[in-house]
């Protein structure tokens, strides 16, 4: 009973020619709308009376040129902060999110507590979190020397973002079916391993999506901590600014934050579809 | 002769390198009622799915009335329309009522008014003696219920064919007899069904064919009497071994 596929019909074959001309069609038909709507877009912005000046003062090359060491210099910064923020708010977070999930009378000033830093700093501004760390935790001299504005704002950076993540975390073992948690506790495993052992992996694997995109977020309000005075891309924009006179700089930096970004994103939009595609299964509904 | 309602020619349907069905021809004439048998992973479930176009076929043409609907030109929302489908796992929806889970696709498929719906949907869950819970959530019901419902979700627009897949696998068995006679009024009453199942002996009562699927190709096909009593294949007679030995064969050895 071996048989080799056959061969596909005529018929099927036809089937194929047809799909690939109407998949063709369709790509032919968004790509000149598109093209059509920007092409508008742009003789619009390009005909108001104002364009050429506006084009001037943010797009001028020769100041992105001079403003582009300093700027890039700060962009590492970001990068650096961002690096040491996320790996934070990881740890922060899991840590928060277990203690909400603690069960009985005993653990309730534990859960008490994380809900209430979680509903702290989920109420209150990052802007404001930056300024009360950053100037509050030098005012207590806790060191000699004021702290490095990049740590501090770290520091804010964590608060803030992991009482975001910990719901989303929370959010995600809750979404683990009742029974996982009753099939393992039934093996014998405690509380702890369950969690740890059983519950967090799948958890982990329902939000991840939703913990890149959050991950994406941070990496644009890793920009704030220049109101510490740490020279990061925006302060190094600004400075360019005051300087030149000319605000291509914060347009740069800007451009730089996308550029930053767009590898997250589409490995963000590349790991959803993949969760997509497994759970469908093949199927073309 | 004219058109039979359903005819598959040549079906053909591959899942990565795993072939799942391997030239699949298949008429079913109006008023019938074809049972699909065969062991787990035989590609009945996978047959249901491409009559109803929930997957695109590699090879073949499926036939509805004669119009080819595996054609890309039809538009499958409107073939689906068409034809009725109750799953194993009843896949009612949670967030909407039994009456509003009835009256769904009657409502934003076929665009009937919701008085004229609501009117078909109780009459029908009237019949099978639910008209009570038309306002409960499908959480409130037991299992044989709530496939019952789906049953009749899937008929309340008077479709061309109705498509049962293993519609009783996920029940406990005093369950079963309640669903399985809403099928068999179905049946009498003249609707075309194709049924996937395990249940040997209910295939055997209604079933005016019985086809046994066996590594995506049909094995064997004929009355249920030909194929349950009388089955010319070797494969036939050890699927069906299987069915039979726990009633004929011995009883469990004692301690």
């Amino acid at each position: 009973m071996t048989t080799l596929p056959a061969a596909p019909s005529a018929l099927e074959l036809d089937r194929r020619r047809y799909r690939r001309r109407q998949t063709g069609r369709s790509v032919a038909v968004a790509a000149v709308s598109t093209v059509a709507f920007a092409v508008v877009v742009w003789l619009t912005i390009v005909n108001t009376p104002g364009w050429a000046r506006v084009q001037s003062t943010f797009f001028d090359p020769a100041v992105a040129a001079r403003a582009w060491p300093r700027v890039f210099q700060g962009l590492l910064t970001n990068l650096t902060v961002l690096v040491f923020a996320a790996l934070g708010v990881l740890l922060l977070s899991i840590l928060l999110a277990t203690l909400r999930t603690l069960r009985g009378p005993v653990f309730f000033p534990l859960r008490a507590l994380a809900a209430g830093y979680t509903d702290l700093f989920r109420g209150m501004p990052l802007i404001i979190v930056l300024y009360l760390v950053g100037f509050g935790i030098p005012g207590l001299g806790f060191t000699a020397e004021r702290p490095p504005a990049a740590l501090l704002g770290t520091v804010a950076l964590v608060l803030v973002y992991s009482a975001y993540v910990s719901e989303v975390f929370r959010a995600g073992i809750e979404a683990v079916h009742p029974s996982q948690r009753l099939a393992a506790r039934s093996l014998g495993l405690s509380h702890a391993q369950t969690l740890r052992l059983i519950l967090l992996p799948q958890a982990v694997r329902k939000v991840t999506p939703a913990l890149m995109n959050d991950l994406v977020a941070m990496q644009k309000d890793v920009g704030l901590i220049s109101v510490l005075g740490a020279v990061d891309a925006v302060r190094a924009a600004q400075i360019e600014t005051a300087a030149s006179f000319n605000f291509t700089p914060y347009v740069l930096a800007g451009l730089l934050f996308v550029l930053l970004a767009l590898p997250l994103i589409r490995l963000t939009d590349w790991y959803t579809a993949r969760i997509r595609r497994r759970e469908q299964m093949g199927a073309v509904v | 002769m004219s058109d039979p309602l359903l005819r598959l020619t040549g079906i053909r349907k591959s899942f990565g390198t795993a072939e799942v069905l391997r030239g699949i021809d298949l008429d079913v004439a109006e008023g019938d009622v074809v049972a699909l048998i065969g062991a787990s992973g035989s590609g009945k479930s996978t047959l249901l799915r491409v009559i109803n176009l929930l997957e695109r076929v590699d090879d073949g043409q499926v036939l509805l009335r004669g119009e080819d609907i595996s054609d890309p030109r039809v538009k499958p929302d409107a073939v689906r329309a068409r034809i009725g489908v109750v799953f194993q796992h009843f896949n009612l929806f949670p967030h909407l009522s039994v009456l509003d889970n009835v009256t769904l696709a009657s409502r934003h498929v076929l665009r009937r008014d919701r008085a004229e719906s609501e009117a078909r949907a109780l009459e029908l869950l009237g019949r099978i003696g639910l008209a009570e819970h038309a306002r409960s959530y499908p959480d409130r019901l037991s299992g044989g219920q709530q496939q019952r419902v789906a049953i009749v979700r899937a008929i309340a627009t008077d479709p061309d064919l109705l498509l049962l897949d293993e519609i009783t696998s996920a029940l406990d068995p005093e369950l079963v007899g309640d669903v399985l006679a809403l099928v068999r009024d179905l049946a009498t009453a003249g609707t075309t069904i194709v049924m996937a199942t395990h249940e040997m002996a209910f295939a055997r009562d209604v079933a005016d064919r019985v086809v046994f699927l066996d590594r995506g190709v049909i094995a064997e096909e004929g009355t249920p009497d030909e194929v349950f009593r009388r089955p010319r294949e070797q494969r036939t007679r050890e699927f069906l071994a299987r069915f039979s030995e726990p009633l004929a064969g011995d009883p469990l050895p004692r301690q």
